[in-house]
């Protein structure tokens, strides 16, 4: 991948995207962390169009900023009382060691390996892809649309309230 | 999955029916005379300027504020604006001044910088949607081969610098109305694209040119309405509705403007903005709303196609039209409608529109197999488009009855409240 | 000067990290969620760019492979502030060294 178009597309999305990154670990505040996961997904979502892949590019600004986000900000503004504070527990420090050791292993094996590449980009649009998602991986799918159906069940049996809990047992 | 060429564009300059051809031209001509590849930054400005005559102008500024003012005056029995030059034509001009030297507050416990972000960044997705909206057979930035869901992803967007908005003003109102169209872009989103999905299986894998239509992409869709000379809207009735209910409950329009509901919330999310920061908020809620509306025209009503009109009118002009056609539905329904409560409008989303939704992708993928097995013959899709209609319209009064909607029981003519059952005073011979 | 896999990789590998310390170290029970986010984003990362690099017959497969995870992670996310919600119906509080009732 050359071009001095894709380089420097792709030092930007990744500055965004790191930045952004370590913006959700250090900001003080719960609502600019979230924003700041905002801009993360979007950044990634930007990589993935460098790396021709549209179609999850979509998905994943349409999954993820559209919806996952939105939902943790309703579930933020559905506990006012909790605090915004973003703060740290007692083994912050054991986590974050934890965190640079392993990204200090995982770069000395990306760098390490000689890695075989082609640099022709396969052609991969979302027809393939429909089509690979309803033959070859037909089971998981279906799997994935009951664990859909389970997880709607089950989010709505938690949030209930006592109050509706009570209606329920009654009628 | 390639995007097939297409048989209008011409060779000539000067053909006005194709805007593309004289840009082309003139980049060419500059290219062999400018170094470096100014060329790129004279075709942003060529861009920029073209479409800022011919789309942004007339439908931003005029049909968006000045129209929209004067159109809601005449349905509410009004003048509209009528001081500020002829006919009031000036009227935007005169507003944008105003917004400009208003001082733009912001309150001392706000979120400062978040507050200051929010504008801004409502401001770039109304840009960005136009980039795939087809004009024309070549008049399009950015032709990729996933528009639909480009355009999907892209309106997804703005809540987030609404919802900012909102909570960063500090203001129990703003929040209100922050937590409001959280819960309404949640809701709204699903029949949302449960419509759309309708109209990407009517039109994708359709041949086309010894190829294969791809349903996701927007041009494809304007062809596949020239190619059976018939538009989407009609195939699929039930889509639009949805779409278009779904889409004005999005942009805070009228009737379902529940965020900034202002004889409930003060002005929901806008309660501290002032200035030209309100500003780019009221003006971009008309460039999202033109986006919807191009959308729309593009993927419902065929987009710069009518049934071979386009060879002769330039197709961008059709094109325009149709936006402003269906925006004048936005402005109409803004001026008629009263406003749903928020508990009403997230049951019509749930209740209503998706079970409805589902039933149209359920009747469309069946006509979809028919229609595959038949060879695509292009009679059948008259057929679908009648059986449709008629199906679509049934569904909708038979779910409105089921959820208890009665007409009979709507009074034709005035009647004592106590007569339908209704109000009765405290201490009247009835409660002893 | 071009674009390898190594530098998808490293991008990939960084955020997976920083989503680590997140979920480890917050105190907030949504600022976990978001680690956890931010973890599965990162794995969508790296098999997006193995998909595109590799010299595979059907490297369709890391899609879909990514199209599963990123339903898991709706459903998680649905799941897990349903979770959060509750909690602070019953303690007004979602931060996660609060949740004590079982020690003695």
């Amino acid at each position: 991948m050359d071009g001095g178009g894709i380089v420097f597309a792709f030092y930007v999305l990744a500055a965004v995207t790191l930045i952004s990154a370590a913006g959700v670990l250090v900001s003080r505040d719960l609502l600019h962390a979230v924003l700041f996961l905002i801009l993360t997904f979007v950044g990634v979502a930007g990589l993935f169009v460098l790396l021709s892949a549209d179609f999850i590019a979509m998905a994943q600004v349409i999954i993820y900023v559209g919806a996952i986000a939105v939902l943790i900000l309703f579930a933020v503004l559905l506990t006012p009382r909790a605090g915004r504070n973003n703060g740290e527990t007692k083994f912050a420090l054991p986590g974050i060691l934890l965190a640079v050791c392993l990204a200090a292993v995982f770069l000395f094996v990306i760098h390490d390996v000689a890695w075989t590449t082609n640099d022709e980009a396969p052609v991969l649009g979302a027809d393939q892809l429909g089509e690979a998602l309803l033959t070859t991986w037909v089971l998981p799918f279906e799997i994935a649309s009951v664990l859909l159906t389970a997880a709607l069940v089950g989010a709505i049996m938690l949030a209930r309230t006592p109050q509706e809990e009570a209606e329920d047992a009654l009628a | 999955m390639s995007i097939p060429v297409l048989a209008l564009a011409t060779d000539h300059w000067y053909d006005l029916r194709d805007l593309a051809n004289i840009s082309d031209a003139i980049l060419d001509g500059a290219d062999k005379v400018l170094p470096f590849g100014i060329v790129y930054v004279l075709a942003a400005l060529i861009g920029f300027v073209a479409s800022f005559l011919i789309f942004v102008l007339p439908s931003q500024l005029y049909l968006g504020v000045y129209g929209e003012r004067k159109i809601i005056g005449r349905i509410q029995s009004r003048y509209g604006p009528n001081r500020v030059g002829p006919f009031g034509l000036l009227q935007p001009i005169a507003d944008a001044v105003k917004l400009l030297t208003k001082e733009a507050l912001t309150p001392k416990e706000s979120d400062r910088a978040v507050m200051y972000v929010a504008p801004i960044i409502f401001v770039m997705p109304a840009v960005l949607i136009f980039a795939v909206i087809p004009f024309g057979p070549r008049m399009v930035f950015a032709n990729v081969p996933v528009s639909l869901l480009y355009f999907m992803a892209i309106s997804s967007l703005p809540v987030i610098a609404t919802f900012m908005a909102g909570w960063s003003a500090n203001n129990k109102y703003s929040l209100f109305g922050a937590m409001r169209i959280v819960a309404m872009a949640i809701s709204y989103e699903v029949p949302l694209v449960m419509a759309l999905l309708g109209a990407v299986v009517v039109t994708s894998g359709a041949p086309y040119a010894g190829d294969f239509l791809n349903g996701l992409a927007l041009q494809d869709m304007v062809l596949w309405s020239r190619e059976f000379h018939i538009w989407v809207v009609f195939v699929q009735p039930l889509a639009l509705v949805i779409y278009f209910i779904c889409v004005s409950a999005e942009l805070n329009r009228t009737p379902t403007d529940i965020a900034e509901a202002e004889s409930e919330i003060v002005a929901g999310y806008l309660t501290e903005y002032s200035g030209m920061k309100w500003g780019l908020f009221y003006g971009m809620d008309i460039g999202y709303a033109l986006g919807a509306s191009a959308f729309a025209a593009t993927v419902f009503l065929g987009g710069w196609t009518f049934f071979g009109l386009e060879k002769w009118v330039p197709p961008w002009m059709i094109f325009i039209g149709k936006t402003h056609l269906f925006y004048f539905l936005f402005i109409w329904t803004r001026g008629t409608l009263p406003r749903l409560r928020s508990d009403q409008l997230m049951a019509f989303a749930w209740k209503f529109l998706l079970p409805l939704a589902l039933f149209n992708i359920f009747l469309v993928a069946t006509e979809r197999m028919i229609w595959s097995s038949q060879d695509y013959a292009k009679g059948l899709i008259y057929v679908f488009a009648v059986v449709n209609i008629a199906v679509s319209i049934a569904a909708v009064y038979g779910w409105a009855r089921f959820l208890g909607y009665r007409p009979e029981n709507t009074p034709v003519r005035p009647r004592l409240v106590k007569n339908a059952g209704g109000y009765i005073p405290v201490g009247s011979e009835a409660n002893r | 000067m071009s674009i390898g896999i190594e530098h998808f990789l490293t991008v990939g590998a960084l955020v997976f990290c920083l989503g680590l310390g997140i979920a480890l170290s917050k105190r907030n029970a949504i600022g976990v969620l978001m680690g956890v986010e931010l973890m599965l984003n990162a794995v969508n990362l790296t098999l997006i760019t193995f998909s595109r690099f590799a010299t595979s017959e059907r490297p369709i497969a890391g899609h879909t492979f990514v199209v599963f995870i990123i339903t898991v992670a709706a459903a998680e996310a649905a799941v897990a502030l349903a979770l959060a919600v509750s909690v602070y119906r019953n303690r007004e509080t979602v931060d996660v060294d609060q949740f004590n009732l079982l020690r003695s």
